[in-house]
């Protein structure tokens, strides 16, 4: 029968983590409910867009790499919500929580449903997201809560690997030709506005942080600026100025964009609700 | 004493076909085996390549998680193939540009199976049980064929074709258990499917002109016809299993031959789609092209970059 | 199009911990450390391994084929090397 070495790893995987739940108060557990939920639709979305490339990619081995990481963020996000939906107790599963809510009610920051663009535009956008997802790891790996820290050290060395690819990316297409340049430039005016609210503690997140549950941010965006500073002076490109930073994603306010990615995603349960696929 | 006679290339060439020695990439070798081999190697490369479009389209709408997720490993496991396939070719001295170049052109073939449209769900289903179990059916001979680096590439493909077939018959076995809208949905895929995934296994013997060489040179195994025989017997079961109707109203066992008889295969429109008519053939060659020319910056960059870092590092060696 | 290709590596990988390095196949990158993840992301996605090396194709010398008699044959009659060609007494154990 079916030999395990002939199974994708990303297959395999499934429902590993068995940590019972933790005694929380009402009111904790749904602030932690809000914050898992967050987490995994950031981890979705951004799957989604990497998928979008596959097939369509520079190179082919590229095209495997960008589907190498939105696998294993899809693989995180699915950890995470079926951690939700185990925090909410009311026997959804992990598809009804991605399939069955609107965008008002999805909680990814705005940078993650930012269209692909160019591959450029797409190795910034994960870049940036990169760098504060792999210092973002570190931390949650010792929370309190062990189900997100055992989601984190998992996703750790998966991010890990983002990180380099991403740098990399961002040094060799900075430091490249004149017109790989110009674009990244050109991604950095486009995205940078969105790297703000990564950062930006929502009152969820506030309290979270008070209870220990989540690590503070002033220490993440430290590491994460000086990171970032270091592979833009080797890519050659400029540190953006200060500048305005979009937020709102955290709290439902999306832009335009994730209505479409909604809509492509939920197309099926949608029509046919309440089946089995 | 025997004397010593001269062997010729040719003759020692031969000697190992005949004696299932594989045949390496610095070994001498006739043109045209070369040139047989690149062509239907490329042309194998070619249709994972293309192979993955009907099915990446569906990524975005898969119905739940998990499905997304088999989804994605299985495109993504395609890529892999078509990229072992062009590296089996290259060691025969075609560059992967040079191969690219004849696909997006228009001059290289690729499995016509793969110009058809996906217009549902179960269509994902339909290709990873019909499309990939008439491949693997192609592919498993291949494992043995004469020119080493392509038997080791078909190798590491057969082992990863094992789990599409199985995930897009678990797509097909949920939605024949499913709703009635499911059910249709399976069946209507399946009725559009099952006669161009006969065609996969290409012209009929007495049309397959370099099938009979290819068999001698070991490249091919066994011809089409005894391939399409042998997956019509495989999947009627199958499909009686999953409770479809096989869209072949000639279907039917032959207890003499110990398989089934099927109806006639439409084969001027096989040959309609390979000369370029079929319903996605444009479609399918713009996306690659589009792939290609948008990618170009990124490539040369890429290369840019190596370039300076290279002598920098001399520089400072 | 006309541009130059990333170049070829060939890629070796040790599936497990105190097995050597084995030529798995190719991959195309502009430079050792793509090369590096490139071969990771193409040849290691089912656990095959635990350590990459990858070098430029370019920089691999083979021998001949046409040598192939010259080279190995003349080792065929040197059968005193493996040890199963010298007896020993079924009351001597472990050698
Ligand atoms: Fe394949
Ligand atoms: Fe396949």
């Amino acid at each position: 029968m079916m030999d395990h070495h002939t199974q994708p790893a990303h297959v395999l995987h499934e429902l590993q983590f068995k940590t019972p739940l933790q005694e929380y108060s009402p009111e904790v557990r749904q602030l932690v409910f809000d914050y898992t939920l967050q987490l995994a639709d950031t981890s979705l979305i951004l799957s989604h867009r990497l998928a979008e490339w596959c097939g369509h990619g520079p190179i082919l081995e590229q095209d495997m790499a960008m589907t190498n990481i939105s696998l294993d963020l899809l693989g995180e996000a699915r950890n995470l919500y079926q951690y939700a939906a185990e925090l909410e107790g009311k026997g959804h599963t992990e598809d009804d929580l991605a399939y069955l809510r609107d965008a008002v009610a999805y909680k990814n920051p705005l940078l993650v449903e930012q269209p692909n663009g160019n591959f450029g535009d797409t190795v910034l956008r994960q870049f940036i997201f990169d760098t504060f997802h792999y210092f973002f790891l570190k931390e949650l790996q010792n929370s309190t809560d062990h189900r997100l820290a055992a989601i984190a050290e998992k996703s750790l060395k998966e991010a890990s690997y983002h990180i380099k690819w991403s740098s990399e990316w961002v040094i060799r297409l900075g430091d490249g030709t004149e017109e790989s340049k110009k674009r990244m430039e050109a991604a950095i005016d486009e995205l940078w506005t969105y790297s703000g609210e990564l950062f930006e503690a929502t009152p969820t997140e506030k309290a979270l942080q008070e209870l220990d549950i989540i690590p503070d941010y002033t220490s993440i965006k430290a590491e994460w600026d000086k990171h970032v500073a270091q592979v833009l002076q080797e890519a050659t490109l400029a540190l953006p100025q200060d500048q305005w930073m979009q937020s709102g994603g955290k709290y439902g306010r999306h832009s335009e964009h994730l209505g479409y990615i909604l809509s492509d995603l939920q197309y099926l349960q949608r029509t046919y609700p309440g089946q089995k696929w | 004493m025997e004397t010593i006679v001269e062997k010729s290339l040719e003759d020692i060439f031969e000697e190992k076909i005949a004696s299932e020695i594989r045949i390496e990439p610095k070994d001498w070798m006739p043109e045209k085996y070369r040139k047989t081999l690149v062509r239907q190697i490329s042309q194998h490369a070619h249709s994972e390549i293309v192979g993955m479009l009907p099915e990446g389209n569906w990524i975005t709408r898969a119905p739940s998680l998990k499905r997304k997720a088999i989804l994605l490993a299985k495109v993504q496991d395609e890529a892999g193939h078509g990229l072992y396939l062009y590296s089996a070719a290259e060691t025969l001295g075609t560059s992967r540009d040079q191969m690219f170049e004849d696909l997006l052109s228009g001059k290289a073939k690729y499995s016509s199976i793969f110009n058809y449209p996906t217009l549902s769900w179960a269509d994902v289903g339909a290709i990873g049980w019909l499309v990939d179990g008439a491949a693997i059916m192609n592919q498993v001979p291949l494992c043995r064929t004469s020119y080493g680096p392509y038997a080791r590439a078909m190798v590491r493909v057969c082992k990863e074709e094992s789990f599409h077939q199985r995930q897009g018959f678990e797509i097909m076995m949920t939605l024949c258990n499913g709703s009635e809208e499911q059910k249709e949905m399976a069946q209507e895929a399946f009725n559009r499917w099952w006669w161009p995934t006969l065609m996969m296994f290409g012209p009929k013997d007495e049309e397959s002109p370099n099938t009979e060489q290819s068999m001698r040179w070991k490249i091919k195994r066994f011809t089409n016809d005894e391939l399409r025989q042998r997956f019509v017997d495989m999947m009627v079961p199958q499909a009686e299993f999953l409770g479809l109707t096989v869209p072949d109203k000639d279907l039917k066992w032959n207890e003499a031959k110990g398989g089934y008889d099927f109806g006639a295969i439409d084969w001027n429109e096989f040959w309609n789609v390979v000369k370029g008519n079929g319903p996605c053939n444009k479609d399918r060659l713009k996306a690659r092209n589009k792939a290609q020319e948008e990618g170009a910056w990124v490539r040369e960059a890429a290369m840019a970059y190596a370039e300076k870092a290279a002598t920098r590092e001399k520089k400072s060696a | 199009m006309n541009k130059k290709e990333w170049p070829l590596w060939e890629v070796f990988i040790r599936s497990k911990q105190g097995l050597d390095h084995k030529h798995v196949g190719s991959i195309h990158a502009a430079d050792a450390e793509m090369a590096i993840l490139n071969a990771r992301d193409v040849y290691t996605r089912r656990m095959e391994g635990v350590s990459i090396w990858v070098v430029e194709s370019s920089h691999i010398h083979a021998s001949n084929p046409e040598e192939a008699g010259s080279f190995f044959d003349p080792a065929n009659d040197k059968v005193y090397r493996h040890p199963t060609f010298y007896v020993v007494p079924a009351e001597i154990k472990n050698m």
